[in-house]
């Protein structure tokens, strides 16, 4: 047992009891001031991060949990998700009726949970962070309960993940009984011994599939995609921030980790599942998002084709696709949440969510006019972006898999047409920030110092990304090397 | 720091510094838009003068300059001009200058149009200058999306909307086809590299595999084909055009859409011979129905500038008929026809906008008698046309009849080559001079209170563009000293079979062809 290796997922959890209780001290004007301070406790751990040795690949738990590059990779990814996050839920702060510091406090448990994950090395910490981060969303997003709109998501998102959860666990009895370790390393091992015949058991693949059922829902992926479009409609949008980034981050972490460490001769076997999916969850999130009115509804469709793209690389089948993953997710995250940052700010006294309320924002706010128009453009994929250099990594290891089968050929066309699609959605949203009807008020939403400074760094995240993305592309590629 | 980067530095440097301009500030953005293009432009030229003298590396590239950007990748920014692209690198900056000088029109939003025209400027001069594949299409899809964008918000007549919807899904698509096409050839090359030299020693070390080449030379032929408007993928382009902005269409009918042509000589037909033997004679019938097909429909227009833009779609079928000869002097006939058409086309959008500024409509119908009222304009106009028609004395004339010797040279082009000089002859003249007589000539029409260009800024871009025609008319020698040698490399290379098992028979035909070719192109150029 080393629990000094757990230290960032303690010290999370430790401040998040910290604000719950301290909700019990301070007098209610001062609350959001405990906000800024879990923004900075995040902040101080997302340093730790950096501090030398964090890399090094270490076990804890008999190796149920692991620490290394990918987990590192994907905690730094998930605890500056998490600081611009809680920046968010203090600005949104005057429209959660009561519980405020719960709301900040369930933030950051959904956060220890992604810290969880993204070293889970076992199928039971890997039910058991899913779980965390799940039912914390199941509060999160039902956060406002005086709107009709967010009980529904909660109820769908609740419905939807708790049968999720049951597709998981029914799912991990199969891999169990068949192949009597949780362990990914043990499993990988039984799996490597002809012998075992455990790649042939039929029951064994049964209860895998079931629990990438159960990592489909977190992604929002085809065919388990049916709740993200209602939810990110109807939740806060700081919750949404954090299912669009936190939530699917996550479900890759673990899809990436659970295929290519625990199982990787069965990966390999399902190329052309991952394959269709993929394309599947490409064409389906493209076309629906197509006509939307509503830009969170248009920005959940938009993730789920993100979650198309992300499963090229999975499907790919090659450290290169993976690495590409990483890359996409990682500019993914600033692109993300500057967006939804402009969507904060912006529809605060709208209380209708639009895309025409965007209208002649530019000369309301120029600055969140630039951030959203780049947030667009990157997710459309175009130089010099992040986003263009995500779905060009993406891409060619799509096409350098084209050597193993034709298929990836047409998958490569698939997203072809998927991305061409995308461009009038996502043009539709900056139109309207540049030349749509301006809204009644002309005044310039009222932007804290704090958020400038998020959404500046959001938008130096996507433009240094596009431009000099050399140290990226290195740390994927060594995440991915140091699981393999 | 190469001069090359300095060039398309400007540019993109100025659209920067115009995004913290204010708004309220109307002329800086003109002001700066003018001095960064203008600069690029004097670089360009001061390049080109001093192109012979400049030292060489071993492939051949001179100006050459290189960052390694992502080693992992073998992704470098990798800028060089040789002499096929010295010439396009000059061309873009003076009609990027040009254009700057021709957005006068723009009343409304000055600041993102000439944040947008930089941006498209810098990009177009950066893709010619880029060895690295990569950044090759990386700047190439910079440049694209604010055509997108300008014609979307500043376009004109009543079908903007559609043509900016058209436009867009052609393009784009076109373009991804070629990244499927240039990621493929990064991969299965198995260099990992993206340099474009480095890639081509090598493709001649190794030759692509005979499969691997039938896969991905038809991906470059028409994705590249796409972007260039190559028949049946042409229909975005007469439209767009007719609805873009000045400035926009002048940048992409005469620059921008050359990256495409650019791409197929520099990259397919030296990477991949046998392919590109296979598929040309495909290419040469496809640019007759740009050759014949756009220009019977530019006879039937009734809108100016929709018969530009069906006309600049026809001397595409040109240079696809120069590459399709696979020789040296089609070849070069080819670069050459991309230059001249780039002032050219810049030369009739700017001319067009300039009239539908004054008279609001570019309806053939309703102008006329506008030589008398627009003295400089009109003759301009007309020169133009003599230019468009393939007149001697015009650099167009030089690249035309090259590519047409080019085309006789090989026996299998002959009939597709008495066609298209018919094409060419005929049919281009009789739209040209029509539209002259219908626009400039009879009964002045009821748009009287139209003025010509009258002081020396707006005559600038006019004057400019007609001299380099001009220039490059009488004196092909500038360019085809500096084209001759590296084309003769690409060509060597696209006539050597490289896996073996075809056209060997040319092996032992092509130094003669070279040498014939060679002569043939000095006698056609004087």
């Amino acid at each position: 047992m080393n629990l000094l290796l757990l230290k960032h997922e303690l010290s999370l959890l430790g401040l998040g009891l910290v604000v719950l209780l301290a909700d019990l001290w301070v007098p209610a004007e001062r609350r959001r001031m405990l906000g800024y301070l879990a923004a900075a406790g995040v902040g101080v751990i997302l340093f730790c991060t950096f501090l030398p040795g964090a890399e090094d690949t270490q076990y804890a738990f008999g190796g149920m949990f692991v620490q290394d590059g990918l987990a590192i990779f994907f905690k730094r990814l998930f605890l500056a998700a998490t600081a611009v996050v809680l920046l968010l839920a203090v600005e949104f702060a005057d429209r959660v009726a009561g519980g405020l510091v719960e709301y900040f406090a369930l933030i950051l448990f959904a956060a220890t949970g992604m810290l969880l994950a993204a070293s889970a090395n076992d199928f039971v910490l890997l039910f058991v962070s899913l779980e965390l981060i799940t039912i914390t969303f199941y509060v999160l997003v039902s956060f406002q309960r005086a709107r009709m709109a967010a009980l529904e998501a909660g109820v769908k998102y609740l419905i939807i993940g708790a049968l999720a959860s049951a597709f998981m666990v029914f799912g991990l009895a199969f891999v169990y009984g068949t192949a009597g370790a949780f362990n990914f390393g043990e499993i990988a091992a039984k799996l490597a011994m002809p012998e075992a015949g455990l790649a042939g058991n039929k029951l064994f693949l049964f209860g895998l599939l079931f629990v990438l059922a159960g990592l489909g829902f977190k992604l929002a992926a085809v065919p388990f995609q049916v709740w993200a479009p209602d939810v990110y409609q109807g939740a806060p949008t700081p919750t949404v921030a954090f299912l669009a980034i936190g939530s699917k981050a996550a479900g890759v972490v673990l899809l990436v980790r659970v295929l290519f460490s625990a199982v990787p001769e069965v990966a390999a076997q399902w190329a052309l599942l991952f394959a269709v999916l993929a394309g599947l969850t490409i064409l389906y999130g493209n076309l629906c998002a197509l006509p939307q009115t509503n830009l969170k509804r248009l920005l959940g469709y938009s993730s789920i084709a993100h979650a198309g793209y992300l499963l090229l690389g999975v499907a790919a089948m090659s450290a290169a696709g993976q690495a590409a993953i990483l890359y996409y997710l990682a500019g993914y995250l600033f692109t993300v949440l500057a967006a939804f940052t402009v969507i904060t700010v912006v529809l605060r006294e709208t209380g209708a969510e639009d895309i025409r309320a965007l209208g002649g924002l530019h000369e309301r706010s120029p600055l969140l006019a630039a951030a959203m128009t780049l947030a667009m453009v990157s997710l459309a994929g175009l130089p010099p972006l992040a986003g263009f250099i995500g779905k060009f990594l993406l891409l060619k290891a799509v096409l350098a898999a084209g050597a193993v089968s034709p298929l990836y050929y047409a998958l490569f066309a698939v997203a072809v047409v998927g991305v061409v699609i995308s461009l009038a959605y996502y043009f539709g949203v900056v139109r309207a920030i540049y030349w749509g009807r301006a809204a009644e008020e002309q005044t310039a939403p009222p932007l804290s110092l704090l958020m400038r400074g998020a959404v500046l760094a959001c938008m130096a995240g996507i433009l240094a990304a596009g431009i000099y993305p050399k140290p990226l592309i290195k740390a994927a590629e060594a995440a991915i090397a140091a699981m393999q | 720091m190469s001069t090359l980067t300095y060039i398309l530095g400007w540019p993109l440097l100025a659209a920067v510094v115009l995004a913290f301009v204010p708004r309220d500030y109307r002329f800086v953005p003109r002001l700066v838009a003018l001095g960064a293009t203008a600069i690029s432009a004097l670089l360009a030229i001061k390049m080109f003068l001093l192109f012979p003298g400049a030292e060489a590396n071993a492939d051949g590239y001179r100006f050459v300059q290189q960052i390694p950007w992502v080693e992992s990748l073998g992704i470098s920014y990798f800028v060089g001009v040789d002499g096929i692209n010295v010439g396009l690198v000059l061309m873009g900056a003076i009609v990027a200058f040009a254009a700057a000088c021709c957005s006068w029109e723009i009343k409304t939003r000055e600041k993102e149009f000439y944040i947008l025209l930089l941006v498209m400027s810098g990009g177009i001069l950066a893709a010619f200058a880029s060895l690295d594949l990569f950044f090759f299409y990386f700047f190439h899809e910079l440049a694209l999306v604010p055509t997108f964008i300008m014609i979307g918000v500043w376009g004109r007549g009543e079908r903007k909307n559609f043509a900016t919807f058209q436009i867009t899904l052609y393009l784009s698509v076109g373009a991804l086809i070629a990244l499927a096409g240039l990621i493929l050839l990064y991969v299965q090359s198995g260099a990992n590299t993206f340099s474009i030299p480095a890639l081509t020693q090598h493709i001649r070390d190794n030759p692509l595999p005979l499969a691997s080449q039938k896969l991905i030379f038809p991906l470059l032929l028409f994705g590249f084909g796409i972007l260039v408007s190559l028949w049946p993928f042409h229909s975005w382009a007469p439209l767009g055009y007719g609805s873009a902005p000045s400035a926009t269409a002048m940048l992409h009918a005469g620059v921008l859409k050359k990256f495409g042509l650019y791409g197929l000589i520099r990259v397919a037909l030296p990477l991949m011979p046998e392919a590109a033997q296979s598929w040309m004679q495909v290419l040469a019938w496809l640019c007759l129905g740009n050759i014949l097909w756009c220009g019977f429909t530019a006879m039937r227009q009734r809108d100016l500038n929709l018969l530009i833009g069906n006309s600049s779609v026809a001397h595409m079928g040109f240079i696809f008929l120069g590459i399709a000869s696979l020789n040296l002097i089609g070849v070069t006939g080819a670069v050459l026809v991309m230059i001249a058409h780039g002032f050219l086309a810049a030369l009739t959008f700017g001319l067009s906008g300039h009239l539908y500024n004054q008279t609001g409509t570019l309806e053939i119908k309703e102008l006329g008698g506008l030589l008398r009222k627009l003295p400089f304009i009109g003759a301009a106009l007309i020169m133009a046309a003599m230019a468009g028609c393939g007149l001697p004395g015009f650099a167009n004339f030089v690249g035309e009849v090259s590519v047409f010797f080019g085309a006789w040279r090989q026996p299998s082009l002959r009939v597709v080559m008495v066609l298209a000089v018919w094409g060419a002859l005929v049919i281009g003249a009789v739209y040209m001079l029509r539209a002259v007589r219908a626009v400039l000539h009879g009964p002045l029409g009821n748009r009287k209170d139209a003025t010509d260009a009258t002081d020396g800024w707006r005559k600038l871009p006019f004057v400019m563009l007609l001299a380099a025609l001009l220039v490059f008319g009488f004196v092909p020698r500038l360019l085809t000293d500096k084209i001759t040698p590296d084309v003769e490399k690409i060509v060597t290379m696209a006539n050597t079979p490289l896996s073996g098992d075809s056209a060997e028979r040319r092996q032992s035909e092509q130094p003669q062809t070279a040498a014939l070719s060679r002569d043939a192109a000095t006698e056609g150029t004087r």
